[in-house]
């Protein structure tokens, strides 16, 4: 444990009492990371920063936001109005959500292609589904906050797959609205629980970041780390390669928010909740969309609950699932087309959740949601053991000093 | 080089699918297709037009307010920057045209007096109620945020203005309802709000039913997106900004990782 170079006397006398320095060195400044990341690496200090992004936004806008159900539309309507760029940060914060989501999932698609749930990575990967579902749970109850049509009708709905529990399930649905009906109460623990959340994220984010820098990063390779030659510190190198990366995702993220701030939004969300009249589509965020269209998929509402926390649940089995012992889906040429059919068949629920229930829409979601699960309970376990892979290369370092010399 | 073409093709593959998934273009193809019109404040350059906005407001003024409240509003936006660009003395007599109810004086009773710029939009009808009475059991909604309420926003509620059309033959139209090409239900219980001549603009602009329709919208589009100016001018800043500094950080990025390639 080498103390930080700069070798002021008040920092290495904070440091030999309390050695934040020292851990600021080694996981920020020295710790070794592969030579090889691609730009698929980024999006994890892309969703850090969005967090980062959604935690100082929302707490504006918290300053001017009344929970009550007789003032919450109107008061976020004072802050697009009324409060000093108001707008920005209502804008930066619903754009954000989506953003953040985006990021999240490009991350969590990214470890699927590249084995990085794969031994001895799994308790990261757990962390991570974790904070996948601590968002979710936060998302839900922020776009409550508005107290608009499709919050009013949403929480009405999710609310209400509670009441799928047999027996006890109304009772429980009674006890989450604080009321035969979701109201003030309502409203008021989803603010509380929506302010808490997030702290909850980042606390659960530390930990990811530490079983990160424990089992240390993955690599488009899916090989071991073999030597130093195989890594370079972080800083320099990854901290402006992130820096670069943050500057794209802003231009995309402000140009929604300038631009097309709606876009990602309902219509429905601006007409204040009125609970005597229900919209004639009830459609959550697009990042719900998925599982939304698992949930309609089985005719059974208390099987479609099921299978809905179950395609969430079925993640943290993935490192088991997965029975190929190589990691990157580069040497795996079957898996990697199953990936794309996998990420392909996400997209075809979601479109099939965006749409209403009928027709063409519900075999579609029936056959998509039966292929969710197909390839992670048959397709993955199969496929692992009867796959060919190709030969995996000896080093990091050989492949890229070998990419150099020819570029040379 | 390769890579990072396969990289931003596939973001952009991502991002179309994305917004392939989003609901309102999902939703948006519902109903019979919109005639979309051109509007003054679409793209990175785009802003209102006061001459547009203060047109609209008339129209608001002269027709719609008989029915319709516009309660987000105060007297005192007509002359925010970026708004129909009334002045301070302008909105004041604006505001004075109409009685609010005030209240409780010294003496603990309520009493009217003539709003002032710092006052809400006064509103035609005292509750829903009393709105529902007047108008046939329908609700005319507040217009405060009607376009951004709307699938398809302007150009919803300009083809509604313009969809009152003969109803077809076979349809029955209950009493009191009128037929509306847009509208859901394609009954609607809103009299046809605009027609020629209908109001006689201050500037002298021909009053023709388009003309009419699209003032009316583009104030009631600034009415919903009052800082749409604000956030056109800063994203162009904030958008060069990024790009210029972006740049940078790959330069920079190239220069630090020619290191160890």
């Amino acid at each position: 444990m080498s103390a930080p170079a700069n070798q002021n006397k008040i920092i290495k006398w904070v440091d030999d009492r309390l050695p934040i320095f020292t851990l600021m060195q080694h996981s920020a400044i020295e710790y070794p990371t592969p030579r090889n990341l691609n730009y698929w690496w980024n999006f994890g200090s892309l969703a850090g920063f969005m967090l980062v992004v959604m935690i100082l936004s929302g707490i504006f806008l918290a300053m001017s936001y009344t929970a009550h159900v007789d003032y919450a539309f109107d008061s976020v309507e004072r802050i697009m109005r009324d409060v000093n760029y108001g707008w920005l940060l209502r804008y930066l914060h619903m754009n954000g959500a989506s953003m953040f989501f985006l990021t999240v999932l490009i991350h969590i698609f990214r470890g699927m292609y590249y084995g990085s749930f794969k031994a001895p990575r799994e308790v990261l990967w757990w962390l991570g589904i974790l904070l996948y579902l601590a968002m979710m749970a936060t998302a839900f109850m922020g776009y409550v906050l508005p107290w608009g049509q499709m919050s009013f009708w949403g929480a009405t709905v999710i609310t209400n797959l509670f009441s799928a529990i047999p027996v006890v399930g109304s009772s429980i649905v009674t006890w989450l609205w604080g009321g035969f009906s979701v109201g003030n109460p309502t409203l008021n623990r989803f603010f509380a629980f929506h302010y808490l959340l997030p702290f909850v994220i980042f606390a659960i984010m530390f930990l990811h970041v530490w079983a990160l820098h424990t089992v240390k990063s993955n690599n488009p390779l899916g090989i071991d780390v073999k030597g130093p030659q195989d890594t370079i510190p972080f800083h320099p190198y990854y901290t402006i390669k992130d820096l670069y990366g943050i500057g794209l995702f802003l231009m995309v993220y402000l140009f929604f928010v300038f631009y097309y701030p709606n876009l990602f939004g309902e219509p429905d969300n601006y007409i204040p909740a009125n609970p005597m009249v229900t919209p004639p589509h009830i459609v959550p965020e697009w990042y719900f969309l998925p599982f939304y269209a698992i949930l309609r998929a089985v005719p059974n509402k208390l099987l479609g609950v099921v299978m809905m926390f179950s395609a969430i649940i079925v993640l943290f089995f993935l490192p088991w699932l997965d029975t190929s012992r190589v990691r990157s889906a580069r040497f795996r040429p079957i898996y990697k087309q199953f990936f794309w059919i996998f990420l392909a068949d996400c997209i075809v629920l979601g479109v099939v959740g965006a749409n209403p229930p009928e027709g063409i829409y519900v075999l579609m979601g029936q056959i998509a949601t039966f292929w969710y699960f197909f390839h992670f309970l048959v397709l993955l376990p199969v496929l692992g053991k009867v796959e060919k892979t190709r030969p995996l290369p000896d080093s990091i370092s050989t492949p890229v000093i070998k990419k150099s010399m020819e570029k040379a | 080089m390769r890579r990072i073409t396969v990289t931003i093709v596939a973001a952009a593959a991502l991002a179309a699918a994305t917004l392939g998934l989003s609901p309102s273009s999902a939703s948006a193809h519902e109903g019979p297709a919109l005639e979309k019109q051109s509007w003054s404040w679409q793209g990175f350059f785009g802003g209102y037009d006061p001459a547009a906005l203060k047109r609209g407001f008339q129209v608001y003024r002269e027709v719609c307010s008989n029915c319709h409240s516009l309660r987000l509003l105060y007297y005192r936006n007509l002359s925010d920057p970026g708004g129909p660009g009334f002045s301070v003395e302008e909105v004041k007599k604006i505001a004075a045209e109409k009685e609010v109810r005030d209240g409780p004086n010294d003496a603990g009773d309520m009493f009217t007096r003539f709003a002032r710029p710092s006052d809400h939009f006064a509103k035609p009808f005292a509750n829903d109620n009393a709105a529902r009475t007047a108008n046939n059991g329908a609700l005319p909604p507040d217009l405060s945020l009607i376009i951004k309420a709307r699938n398809g926003g302007p150009d919803y509620v300009y083809n509604l203005l313009m969809g009152y059309k003969e109803a077809p033959p076979k349809m029955v139209i209950n009493p009191g309802m009128q037929y509306n090409t847009v509208f859901p239900g394609n009954q609607i219980g809103m009299p046809p709000p605009v027609s020629e001549g209908i109001v006689t603009y201050a500037d002298g602009t021909k009053a023709t039913q388009e003309q009419v329709a699209k003032d009316i919208v583009s104030f009631l589009n600034w009415a919903a997106e009052p800082e749409l100016v604000a956030r056109h001018t800063l994203g162009l800043k904030v958008l060069g900004f990024l790009f210029v500094l972006t740049i940078l950080f790959y330069a920079l990025k190239i220069q630090i990782w020619k290191r160890v390639h």
